[in-house]
């Protein structure tokens, strides 16, 4: 086994597995929901490209080496929050970092940063943390999301919120604390409404009521469901959703390319697409179970979890179920930063699994 | 990194890592769970519901195009308009066969070759399913005969709109531009929801300036259509809102009469613009030779636009303010108010041998008058144009003021008229021909410029400008364009004053000098433009020029008619009128015209006299009308 050359090269071959399946299926899905551009699909194949490297990279390096470099790695990822709130491009609001040849959001960055940096303070003591470590992952998991939440993107910034609490959570935090906290978050909530930009909370009270403003912020989600719906059980075939291709929809190429795939490829296709993604998610989960540190353990199961999310987030967004927040699909969406970083994930995951130090 | 190094693995830990893991998997199955019963939900138990809707009933909101802002000139003639039009368009989607299609289509509607060729072409590479324009403007006989034989094509429909018209053609193009397809450049500066529904833009002229304000805004409206695209209802509308109208300075028929006077120079090329003196209204602009506006309004075929673009004439390129030419001689009303601003006497005299040459040198520069003019003093220097007194006059002043004062009067910058891509023109001086030339300035170059030759440039626009300038003794005039309210206050913004200049507005005697000059070169026995003077119906100031190409060497004699037609003087003239109390001055260049005199002054005259018969006979139909 140690003499492999896959084993060498650090890479767990199921997960690589699952991602490869599921690449290929977001290019299968993104020809159809481009209009046939092979431009786009070409594209998207060469950032897929490119993530695959960037995995690869990632899993040389050892999980200790990860928690050692955490902070500095995160405050890295802050400055370059900061240049975005400064310098970053896009429309209306700021996501975007030009570095020349390519742009990226470093906010889908901190998906990766923020756990990883939580899971290196937690994990230096004892479990469960003490009330300083996770006051001082609270403020580490705060200073993001808020510098997010004003380029606005509401959505990333709850994820990455999300991502770092995860992380608490696991290291068995008590539940007196947790319940504790969910009150003071429910009595703070309202002051949040009113920080909210008035496009979040038209998209927060749309969900309630998609039917209100059917040809405003609600025909969105109205011609998603009406694409989903009309998808069956086996879909109308490949090429073949009229919903999608007749202007229906929106962002059909990005955010809502799961309506193309419901209305194409239908009930049995959402089930082989859950499929794919169990294979990631559980060999995810397998690897936490299999860690030997609890840097390791921690960092594996909440960046499993938190791919499952998205995908859960995005689902149940295009779905009508919940609202509008902009959360790609993983590795299916159109978009270079999500693939790239979904890419990192699965980098440090083969990492944790490949660098054990004794074989079970 | 001892801390994570080692394996430090208590059962506590693992115990809680392992109770919180077991929870995440519930709540993870819950969630799929969620999802699943979600897309039964939708997909097995209300599928019928989201195919009739998705199949049989579609919702769709369709942009509509507002309606563009009409152009009116000042007295009221429409000079760009909408007519409706017709046009034909498919949907690829649903066209079987494009070959078998268009051949169909030939077969009533009487396509060409090549047309047939580009409606194919337009199939073959448009999306597939949004309707594409395959012919456009159609004969009420064309739509008629689809109309009957419409069942025969299944995805192709007429499409009643909008076209856009200019009445005037091609004696406004350059004034007013054209509306054209919309080209990805465009795109990419427009705010792409409110042209949604928009199939044409101003390319050049005012369509292009004030694009924005003639456009207006998108309106909407709902419908439901079935599978095949076929409109079922309008469910809700919401109208556009209409471009804004605009109304220009524009005197149509002093326009017409100016296209008119170059079109009959036969092959020359050409610009005539003319200014109201009190408002800087442009009463006329006209560039020669031009093209019909039209031809793009329906879609420009590409063997006509090629021709255009390559044509030697250049038609698409707009001379009155984008031509630039030397001002030659007509530069020299404003020279001589420079020298009385810098204490020249109105008396003192040059005597003229038909030659000056610039001490310790032996270059003669010419007079055009080869005998000499012989003693002249400043007024008669403008009379008859004499060289030789504006050679020793401008070395005696020196290029710094020179370009002081010609900068002062707007020469060598756009006026900033409300038309796109106005060049600037050129005023030289030491400092420009080191910076662009890297050479030093020659005191000869100080001479020739103060006939106007050397690096000046002016462009029609500035030298109709300088003449309703001088027309207001020093008052600035800003020529523009609309008159639409909102629009004049923003234009008068960037104007530069030189009334704000004490020296040049406050001695009238210098005025005077100059405004005399100019009265005698069209009016006294010896004036340059005395041609004129004997027939116009008014007293006219003005002042001609002929500007040269190339250099004829020391001692060569050549007759016009031995020069080649593209290296012939330029020909130019600037006036206003009437002097005592000037209401409207203009610029005429013909390129290559031969001289002032014969060639501009003329038009000019002509100009003017239908400008104040027209005035005449308006009064006096104001007069019987009240009886």
């Amino acid at each position: 086994m140690r003499n492999n050359l896959v084993y060498r090269l650090h890479i767990d071959t199921p997960l690589l597995a699952g991602v490869i399946i599921m690449c290929l299926l977001g290019l299968v899905v993104l020809y159809s929901a481009s209009e046939q551009s092979i431009d786009l699909v070409a594209k998207q194949g060469l950032r897929m490209f490119v993530g695959l490297v960037v995995m690869l990279f990632i899993a040389q390096i050892p999980p200790q080496r990860l928690a050692h470099w955490a902070p500095l790695v995160y405050l890295g990822a802050l400055i370059l929050l900061g240049l975005v709130l400064l310098f970053g491009t896009g429309r209306g609001v700021q996501r975007w970092l030009d570095a020349g040849i390519f742009r990226f959001q470093p906010s889908e960055l901190m998906k990766v940063v923020v756990p990883l940096t939580v899971a290196s303070l937690v994990a230096k003591k004892l479990l469960p943390p003490d009330l300083k470590t996770i006051l001082l992952s609270i403020v580490v998991i705060a200073i993001p999301t808020f510098l997010i939440g004003r380029q606005p993107d509401l959505g990333t910034a709850i994820v990455v919120a999300a991502s770092g609490l995860v992380v608490l959570f696991f290291s068995g935090i008590s539940w007196k604390f947790i319940r504790n906290s969910l009150f003071f978050g429910i009595a703070i909530a309202p002051i949040g409404w009113f920080a909210m930009h008035e496009y979040q909370r038209q998209r927060v009270l749309t969900l309630f009521n998609p039917d209100n403003d059917a040809l405003g912020a609600g025909y969105h989600i109205i011609q998603s469901i009406i694409a989903v719906g009309s998808g069956g059980i086996f879909g109308k075939g490949w090429l073949n959703g009229t919903q999608s291709h007749l202007e229906f929809l929106p962002e059909r190429a990005t955010d809502f390319i799961f309506a193309v795939y419901c209305e194409e490829f239908g009930l049995v296709g959402v089930v082989v697409m859950l499929l794919g993604y169990s294979l990631i998610i559980a060999r995810g989960a397998q690897i936490a179970f299999y860690a030997q540190d609890t840097f390791g353990r921690l960092l594996a199961i909440v960046l499993t979890l938190m791919l499952f999310l998205s995908v859960f987030i995005n689902m149940s967004m295009v779905t009508g179920q919940l609202p509008v927040v902009g959360i790609p699909l993983p590795l299916i969406s159109y978009g270079g930063t999500s693939v790239v970083t979904v890419m990192i994930c699965m980098g440090v995951l083969m990492s944790i699994q490949t660098h054990r130090r004794l074989v079970f | 990194m001892k801390s994570f190094g080692e394996i430090r693995d208590s059962n506590l830990e693992r115990d809680i890592f392992l109770n919180r893991v077991i929870l995440a998997i519930v709540a993870i199955i819950l969630m799929v769970c969620l999802v699943i019963i979600r897309l039964i939900y939708l997909q097995v138990y209300n599928h019928q519901h989201y195919t009739t809707l998705s199949t049989e009933n579609y919702i769709k909101v369709r942009p509509v195009a507002p309606p563009r802002g009409v152009i009116y000139s000042a007295d009221g003639v429409m000079l760009a308009g909408n007519r409706p039009s017709f046009n034909l368009v498919g949907v690829p989607e649903k066209i079987k066969d494009n070959n078998a299609l268009v051949y169909e289509l030939s077969q009533i509607l009487d396509i060409n070759e090549s047309k047939q060729n580009q409606i194919i072409k337009t199939l073959n590479t448009a999306t597939r399913f949004t309707a594409v324009p395959l012919m456009t403007d159609l004969s009420e006989e064309q739509v008629a005969l689809f109309s009957v034989n419409s069942h025969k094509f299944t995805g192709v429909a007429v499409e009643a709109g909008l076209s856009r018209f200019y009445p005037l053609g091609s004696d406004t193009a350059h004034l007013l531009g054209y509306v054209s397809r919309i080209s990805n450049n465009d795109k990419i500066r427009l705010q792409d929801s409110n042209y949604a529904a928009t199939q044409y833009i101003g390319k050049t002229g005012v369509e292009r300036k004030r694009e924005l304000l003639l456009h207006g805004k998108v309106g909407s409206k709902t419908i439901e259509i079935n599978a095949e695209g076929r409109l079922l209802r309008v469910v809700d509308r919401e109208p556009p809102v209409p471009g804004e109208d605009l109304r220009l300075t524009i005197d149509s028929k002093l326009q017409k009469k100016a296209a008119s006077l170059l079109r009959d120079l036969d092959n020359l090329s050409g610009s005539i613009v003319a200014l109201d003196v009190r408002t800087g209204g442009v009463l006329a602009i006209v560039s020669h030779p031009s093209y019909d506006p039209n031809a793009f309004a329906n879609g420009i075929s590409p063997e006509l636009y090629t021709t255009w673009m390559n044509s030697p004439f250049r038609p698409l390129f707009d001379r009155s303010i984008q031509g630039q030419y030397p001002p030659g001689s007509t530069i020299k009303p404003l020279l001589a108010l420079v020298a009385l601003e810098n204490g020249l006497s109105a008396s003192q005299t040059v005597k003229c041998n038909g030659w000056f040459s610039l001490p310790s040198a032996s270059h003669r520069y010419r007079c055009w008058e080869k005998e000499g003019h012989g003693r002249v003093n400043l007024v008669e220097a403008i009379e008859r144009s004499c060289d030789v007194f504006f050679y020793s006059l401008s070395n005696d002043i020196g290029i710094k003021m020179i370009h002081t004062v010609f900068d002062r009067f707007g020469l060598g910058k756009a006026t900033g008229i409300d038309l796109p891509n106005e060049e600037k023109g050129l005023v030289p001086s030491p400092e420009w021909k080191k910076k662009i030339k890297k050479l030093p300035w020659y005191p000869g170059e100080t001479v020739i410029t103060g006939i106007g030759q050397g690096f000046l440039l002016a462009t029609p626009l500035q030298l109709a400008k300088l003449a309703a300038t001088l027309a207001n003794r020093g008052k600035s005039v800003e020529p523009f364009i609309i008159q639409t309210e909102q629009l004049a206050l923003s234009d008068k913004q960037q104007s530069y004053d030189i009334s704000a200049n004490k020296n040049l507005k406050g001695n009238d005697r210098y005025w005077k000098v100059v405004n005399d000059g100019m009265v005698a070169v069209v009016h006294s026995s010896k004036g340059t433009a005395r041609g004129i003077g004997y027939t116009s119906k008014t007293k006219i100031a003005g002042k001609t020029g002929t500007s040269q190409v190339f250099s004829i060497g020391q001692d060569e004699e050549l007759e016009d008619e031995d020069i080649p037609s593209h290296l012939r003087d330029h020909a130019l003239f600037v006036a206003y009128a009437p002097p005592e109390n000037p209401r409207i001055a203009l610029a005429v260049v013909i390129e290559h015209g031969g001289s002032g005199s014969a060639t501009a002054a003329p038009i000019a005259r002509a100009i003017l006299d239908q400008y104040f018969t027209r005035k005449v006979d308006a009064e006096q139909s104001s007069l019987s009308a009240t009886y």
